[in-house]
């Protein structure tokens, strides 16, 4: 480390205007990047980790203004810097990369043109050689081709690519720090592992610093020097790397450290302070009996969509794309199966067949000995089985309706399928589901906005286990949570899967997390399944190479 | 979890923990939600109390003027503005404030009754055709493409003009013009959340097509809707008072704003202005008050608004 800091950061303080007062949102923060050091900034929601970020880049929202405290880079004040100053810092100085790279790209200029404007805009190119230094850095950021590639547009290229474009965008003008704002959250893990590869390479390669900010420790401790953990607008610990990991000092730290799923600890192991302990955690993992019947038996399912443009081109031999491409698979009663795979890989059109919310083009689909793959998705709402097959969905906003009360989404599936006609009588049922899932019962009165995640996606749960189905379908219902909410979300699933005696299917991308959960796992890719095994022996033993590559591609921290 | 929303949803999220989960009645939250947009918009405060008047305008006008609005008096014709008569009087000796504030019933009956016509039965077929697509989609589609093709101010004179010179016909023509918007506004808010996590979660607690359609996802395109609405009523006076203008509305001697104009622009030039001049700002204030009130009316019935 020099001594002099590339960045320093002295008792920030940035706070936001809001209809009930202010709120301050970063207190006191201090914090300094050396040169050519990458410093991870970790924190769940609310912690002030990207406030932070947009207040050293001054790009806070006409709300919010650093209140107290100084932002220096290189020996310029950027706390006070005024706008024009700062134009000429953000891009040439210091770049930012943010989470969803194709909405930072411009949805209608190709990609190449968008790395020549930023070259251009601080003169590192003229108009001559643009076209070859842009080509350059989409050699740079290891996209294949990259002559046919300057010319695509940001939709016709996968996540992974448009944020290795904005990775070359953010590197054009060589600045001297790089903040990536949770860079790799929504890729896959195969991606994300490349991505960060990349990143840490091209920055250690021109001695630039980095500062990450991310939710995920595992990462930011694969590939950061330094860590710095925030909780509550405050910064609570900064450790090396490896330190944080073996003996992290503050509470907090030590907190989402135990709720981070990694291998070797069983669901219990991620709560801060176990009261189980004492008592035994109850019996999941059930020993497969072969002679029982399973609930649900799928029989070489398959889900076709019509290519794009293949009707006007006429022609039929096109073919189509098959999403689900012939899978099978049983689940037992009471038995909980991961389905696990990356974006793309029909996991999502898997569930979505067996729910019954979409119809699948061939293929049987049992369920308690019905095949209810034969019955129309738009009439399955009134077939019996419906009560039967519920399922929690992936996004808890999303899935909840914006003017319905935690308490009318709950009671929602009472009054239609559960024969409740009475207010008091669904009053009563949606308060013991609120006390099943461990929602207070004055929140019931909520919209959805005036609920955290955690409480959204208990709420979600609490519509899906309503009717007491048999089989639940989980579409990633953590995947939008901070790790400590997830934590307890997990357990809870746990618990009432032991309590209802419910079958679930697990749908996730999550190896670390499926294996928590899960009896059996199945493994996807491409609309196949490529390998289905005990949770244990995917972890320990996958015979699939693609199986090895998602677990490979898993961060793992450096204990 | 997503990191550009983060920072910024984030102070809301921190403010929202300390709130006291205090158990309160539907409708005193709603008013407690009014009372708070009322109070932080100035600007809406003001267009809901500039309504306030139109409508006590509108219900209790005939009750409180001065003079009959009908009444001519032939020693009284064509005087300025005076403490007897506030607007003067026009050339039948009639007191102009009278004929203004009655004609408010009639020009809001017209208007209120074409945004109420056109609202039900475009946002209705907009939500259809948004949400079923297909044929049913192409035709409402067409339908409005056609509307749309005239100039909507000749198409509402060609009805009127064929059906009959009647307050009715006036309704309808008004409310045929204005039906293209509320179809397609209806049918873009109802598209997007056709496949929304919501909706499907109705659907496996077993609702209905229809009743998603009518409970999940029409009321979550209504803020937008309100916009519209508000900004319609507008229109509408303006183009009620057109035709009548042009002498294809309501006939004299009926008080209504377009009419009064029409009359009294005969009289500009020779220097009577208040016959014209009332009138008319009766129309501009009742324009810019259903202009105003669109905001307003949106944030009131967008629960997200509340907290």
């Amino acid at each position: 480390m020099t001594a002099l800091p590339l960045l320093h950061v002295s008792d920030l303080t940035v706070e936001f205007q809001t209809r009930n007062g202010t709120v301050t949102a970063v207190s006191s923060v201090d914090l300094t990047v050396a040169k050519g050091e990458t410093v991870g900034i970790v924190g769940e929601s609310g912690s002030g980790k990207s406030v932070t970020s947009y207040a050293v880049m001054r790009i806070l929202d006409r709300a919010g203004r650093i209140a107290d405290g100084t932002v220096t880079f290189s020996g310029i004040e950027l706390h006070n810097a005024d706008d024009e100053v700062m134009r000429e810092i953000r891009g040439r100085e210091i770049s930012m990369i943010f989470q969803n790279p194709r909405a930072a790209l411009n949805p209608i200029r190709r990609v190449g043109e968008q790395i020549e404007d930023v070259l251009r805009q601080h003169a590192q190119a003229t108009s001559r050689n643009a076209r070859e230094k842009a080509i350059d850095l989409l050699r740079l950021v290891r996209i294949n081709d990259p002559e046919a590639r300057y010319l695509a547009f940001p939709f016709e290229l996968s996540g992974g690519m448009c944020q290795r474009i904005i990775i070359a965008i953010a590197l054009a003008c060589r600045p001297r720090l790089l903040i990536a704002d949770e860079p790799t959250t929504g890729l896959d893990v195969t991606t994300q592992k490349a991505v960060m590869d990349l990143v840490v390479e091209l920055t250690r390669a021109r001695e630039m610093s980095t500062v990450l900010i991310t939710h995920d420790l595992g990462l930011a401790a694969q590939y950061c020097d330094r860590i710095v953990v925030m909780e509550k607008g405050r910064v609570v610990e900064t450790a090396p790397a490896r330190r944080i990991f073996r003996a992290p000092e503050h509470p907090y730290t030590q907190r989402l450290m135990s709720a981070t799923p990694r291998p070797g600890i069983t669901l219990r192991d991620l709560l801060p302070n176990r009261p189980e302990a004492a008592a035994p955690p109850p019996k999941w993992q059930r020993s497969p009996d072969a002679t029982e019947k399973p609930i649900l038996s799928v029989v070489d399912l398959v889900k076709e969509y019509p290519r794009a443009g293949a009707k006007a081109r006429g022609a039929e031999s096109a073919g189509a794309f098959r999403a689900v491409d012939g899978i099978s698979f049983d689940i037992l009663p009471g038995e909980s199966v991961g389905l696990v795979g990356e974006s793309g890989c029909g996991k999502s059109t898997t569930s979505a067949m067996v729910m019954r919310l979409l119809d699948p083009t061939s293929g049987t689909i049992r369920f308690e000995d019905r095949d209810i793959g034969a019955i129309p998705a738009k009439n399955f709402a009134r077939d019996p089985a419906r009560s039967r097959l519920q399922m929690v969905f992936q996004d808890s906003t999303d899935s909840l309706n914006p003017r319905f009360t935690a308490f009318r989404a709950i009671a929602d599936p009472l009054y239609r399928i559960g024969g409740v006609t009475r207010e008091a009588q669904a009053r009563a049922q949606v308060e013991r589901l609120a006390d099943q899932v461990v929602l207070p019962h004055d929140l019931l009165d909520r919209f959805p906005h005036q609920l955290s995640g955690g409480q959204k996606a208990r709420v979600g749960i609490a519509r899906a286990i309503a009717l007491e189905p048999a089989l639940l379908v989980l579409d990633e219902p953590t995947a939008a949570l901070d790790v400590s909410v997830q934590a307890i979300v997990l357990n809870l699933l746990a618990d009432l899967k032991a309590e209802l005696g419910m079958s679930y299917l697990f749908v996730s991308h999550d190896l670390n997390v499926v294996r928590l959960l899960c009896d059996r796992v199945i493994v996807m890719q491409a609309g196949r399944i490529v390998e289905q095994a005990s949770a244990e022996e995917i972890m320990t033993s996958p015979r699939d190479a693609y199986t090895r590559e998602l677990l490979a591609a898993v961060p793992r921290p450096p204990v | 979890m997503q990191a550009r929303k983060d920072g910024l949803a984030m102070p809301v999220a921190i403010q929202a923990e300390p709130v006291v989960p205090k158990r309160e009645t539907g409708v005193s939250r709603w008013l407690r939600h009014v009372r708070h947009v009322l109070t932080s918009n100035p600007v809406t405060l003001l267009a809901f109390v500039l309504l306030t008047v139109i409508l006590s305008a509108a219900i209790l006008g005939p009750a409180l003027v001065p003079y009959d609005p009908l009444q001519t008096n032939a020693s009284q014709q064509m005087k300025p503005p005076s403490w007897a008569h506030w607007f003067g009087t026009d050339q039948l000796g009639r007191d102009v404030f009278s004929r203004v504030v009655v004609a408010a019933r009639l020009d809001l009956i017209i208007s209120v009754a074409a945004v109420a016509l056109s609202f039900v039965f475009g946002s209705a077929l907009g939500a259809v055709s948004g949400y079923f697509g297909g044929w049913c989609d192409k035709l409402v589609g067409r339908l409005c493409d056609t509307i749309m093709a005239f100039p909507l101010f000749v198409l509402a004179m060609g009805i009127v003009a064929a059906l009959g010179n009647t307050v009715d016909n006036i309704i309808y023509a008004t409310a045929i013009i204005n039906l293209p918007f509320y179809v397609r506004m209806a049918r873009a808010e109802v598209n997007v959340r056709r496949n929304a996590g919501f909706v499907q979660a109705a659907r496996l607690s077993g609702n209905s097509d229809w009743r998603i359609l009518a409970l999940h996802i029409f009321p979550n395109a209504l803020p937008p809707m309100m916009v519209q609405i508000s900004l319609n009523m507008g229109w509408a006076i303006l183009n009620a008072a057109g035709l009548s203008f042009i002498g294809l509305g309501v006939r004299p001697p009926t008080p209504e704003w377009g009419i009064m104009v029409a009359e009294g622009a005969n009289y500009i030039v020779s220097g009577e202005w208040w016959l014209a001049v009332f009138p008319g700002l009766a129309l501009m204030l009742a324009v810019f008050t259903f202009n105003l009130l669109g905001d307003g009316l949106r944030d009131i019935v967008d629960p997200q608004r509340r907290t």
